[in-house]
């Protein structure tokens, strides 16, 4: 019996072109994608960040993206790794690609396009037709731009850390800043990428209409009484309306197959 | 019964040559074990017995197993061994010559600046000249780290240095002064890193030998060994310097090469390990306070002893370091600290005085 499994296992062997069977995956998106493909046997370790859907997280973490280690990558044994571009230090990733593993980098692009773009590349590295589920999200982003074209444009500010009254906020080239645009609303914020500590004036000149923020627990978040207290986020149209969205870290900024929904949510708190 | 009351005989007190001799083989032993513990252990299943048994008997290694082996621990467990003797015997000559039991490459200022190097490296490393950003490659933080300790020496040498005279009292006190420079300089440019920046510029402060490699060693390693072989050159006369300067003096030496001689070497060896491993703090207090009390101060035998034991606790905090949370990997600056600080206040209590001194 066990014979026939092998010699059946040989057989097979050749139609799937070398599918990989250990499979590590470091990036929060592509772990997600591989999920909804349907491949999330295959994986065998993960980054910290990559939390969703449930069932990864049994999976061993191997630390912070950009400070992976080469020997714990290589300790379990992987015959295929899933990286996202921002995943380092480049030492590590060279040393792993010289023990002749795979290494796949997956394009980072923060608007709808870009989604589509690493399902593709996902599919394609795990060797899984990525044509459905791209359909499937595809879908989502059309129904995300109907709703989007119902309302004008808000001018919106993304908050990614208020320690000691000091906010750090998401410039241009930002993912806090494609789901602004997905959600149909405007960076308040302009002249410089990547998230900055800004000062108060700025913050009151930008004069944003919303004020998003990924929803945690510890000191980084702003309760609304520390917003109303805040000398210049006091004075923003947001705040005085009242207009302030907290949403879940990985699910707002993870621009994988939940983006649409995440984007869909945030458009219809704005307009709640 | 009056005998119990005198002094004890210099000899029986004052001459701890045996049992030090005797220490340092003991050392000796302990850092050979840990560097084997260092290359068996890890987050891979990789035993390298094993592999030289297969080498041995001329099968074929993996180039999994050759790779972990040969390219990251063995290069990991060099750079431990090194980094850990250099940062050591830097704390005890420092000490030595400062006559300062809290002298330590941190306090001088020589790791404010190295640090400063390096966080100037991450944060504007973005806007240098495509030609020369390319040519430093991964390079960049650590040659920048390492002038930035050497720049900051160099200044510190030239401030307390008046017609030929070099006090080690402007020295230790311009070094605190240029420490509080170099971290304002790094404020500064971490005010205006992004977000990515300062998360390179965490785990780089902690300190890790997570990224040792060969050309990384091979290019660090020769300039920690030079500093570390003028050691042998500072013994006799940092025991001579432990009377005072004058008294150094009429013993016979030259007092102010071998300041230039002390600090050059320290400033070098510092700034290398900066350079390849971040700031790794407490190695270089706790190891000298730690042999002083079991073999007394003096330097013959002080100084080896620190490169012995400086090597050994580095490689087993870094054991720990990336064994812990594998597949994942602590910084190894929180391990020594977390070892460290208990360890140097259990010191304090026990040798109340100490820094009375």
């Amino acid at each position: 019996m066990r014979y026939a499994i092998v010699l059946a296992a040989c057989l097979a062997a050749p139609l799937q072109v070398a599918a990989q069977e250990r499979v590590v995956v470091a990036g929060s998106a592509l772990s997600e994608i591989t999920a909804a493909l349907g491949q999330t046997h295959r994986l065998v370790g993960r980054d910290q960040t990559s939390t969703y859907p449930a069932e990864i997280e049994a999976l061993p973490d191997l630390g912070y993206l950009r400070a992976l280690s080469a020997e714990g990558l290589l300790s379990l044994n992987p015959d295929l790794i899933l990286a996202d571009a921002d995943a380092g230090p480049p030492e590590t990733m060279d040393l792993v690609a010289s023990t002749e593993i795979p290494v796949v980098r997956i394009t980072a692009d923060f608007t709808a396009e870009g989604v589509i773009e690493r399902i593709a590349e996902v599919g394609q590295a795990l060797s899984v037709d990525p044509a459905p589920l791209q359909a499937e999200v595809q879908a989502s982003f059309d129904a995300l731009a109907e709703a989007r074209a119902a309302h004008p444009p808000l001018r919106a500010m993304f908050i990614l850390t208020a320690q000691g009254g000091q906010i750090t906020a998401a410039g241009s080239d930002t993912a806090a800043e494609g789901i602004l645009h997905l959600a149909g609303a405007q960076n308040a914020l302009q002249g410089f990428s990547g998230y900055r500590q800004i000062t108060d004036e700025a913050i009151t000149n930008a004069a944003p209409d919303v004020l998003v923020m990924m929803e945690r627990t510890g000191d980084h978040s702003l309760e609304d009484a520390d917003l109303q207290s805040h000398a210049a986020l006091s004075l923003t149209p947001a705040v005085r309306d009242g207009r302030v969205i907290r949403m879940e870290g990985s699910y707002l900024l993870g621009f994988g197959p939940r983006t649409p929904d995440a984007a869909l949510q945030l458009l219809h708190a704005m307009w709640e | 019964m009056i005998a119990a009351f005198l002094p004890r005989p210099l000899a029986a007190s004052g001459d701890r040559s045996r049992p030090a001799q005797l220490l340092l083989l003991a050392l000796l032993v302990l850092l050979l074990l840990t560097s084997a513990v260092s290359l068996a252990v890890g987050a891979a299943d990789v035993s390298p017995l094993n592999v030289l048994g297969a080498w041995l008997s001329g099968e074929e290694i993996s180039i999994r197993e050759r790779v972990i082996l040969f390219d990251i621990r063995l290069p990991r467990m060099l750079t431990g061994l090194v980094i850990g003797a250099a940062l050591a015997v830097s704390g005890a000559v420092l000490q030595g010559l400062f006559r300062n039991p809290l002298a330590d490459p941190g306090l001088v200022g020589i790791s404010a600046g190295a640090g400063l190097g390096a966080v100037s490296a991450i944060v504007l490393g973005s806007a240098l000249p495509a030609t020369i950003a390319a040519a430093a490659g991964f390079y960049l933080v650590p040659i920048a780290a390492f002038l930035g300790g050497w720049v900051t020496v160099l200044c510190l040498y030239r401030i307390a240095t008046r017609a030929g005279q070099t006090s080690v009292a402007t020295m230790l006190l311009a070094g605190i002064a240029l420490a509080a420079l170099a971290s304002a300089g790094t404020g500064v440019l971490v005010t205006l890193a992004d977000d990515a920046q300062l998360r390179d510029l965490t785990f780089w402060g902690l300190g890790s030998l997570a990224g040792a490699s060969w050309v990384k060693l091979l290019s660090a390693a020769p300039i920690m060994l030079a500093g570390l072989a003028c050691a042998p050159l500072l013994t006799r006369a940092l025991n001579a310097l432990a009377l005072g300067e004058a008294a150094a003096m009429h013993l016979g030496i030259s007092v102010q090469r071998i300041k230039a001689l002390a600090i050059l070497s320290v400033a070098a060896s510092v700034g290398a390990a900066v350079a390849i491993s971040g700031g790794i703090g407490f190695v270089g207090i706790v190891v000298p306070h730690l042999l002083r009390l079991a073999i007394g101060p003096d330097h013959r035998f002080l100084l080896p002893a620190s490169a012995l034991l400086g090597a050994t606790l580095l490689l087993a905090a870094d054991i720990a370091a990336r064994t812990i949370v594998a597949p994942a990997e602590l910084p190894i600056g929180i391990i020594t600290a977390l070892v460290g600080g208990p360890v140097f206040l259990w010191i304090l209590l026990r040798k109340r005085g100490l820094v009375d001194v």
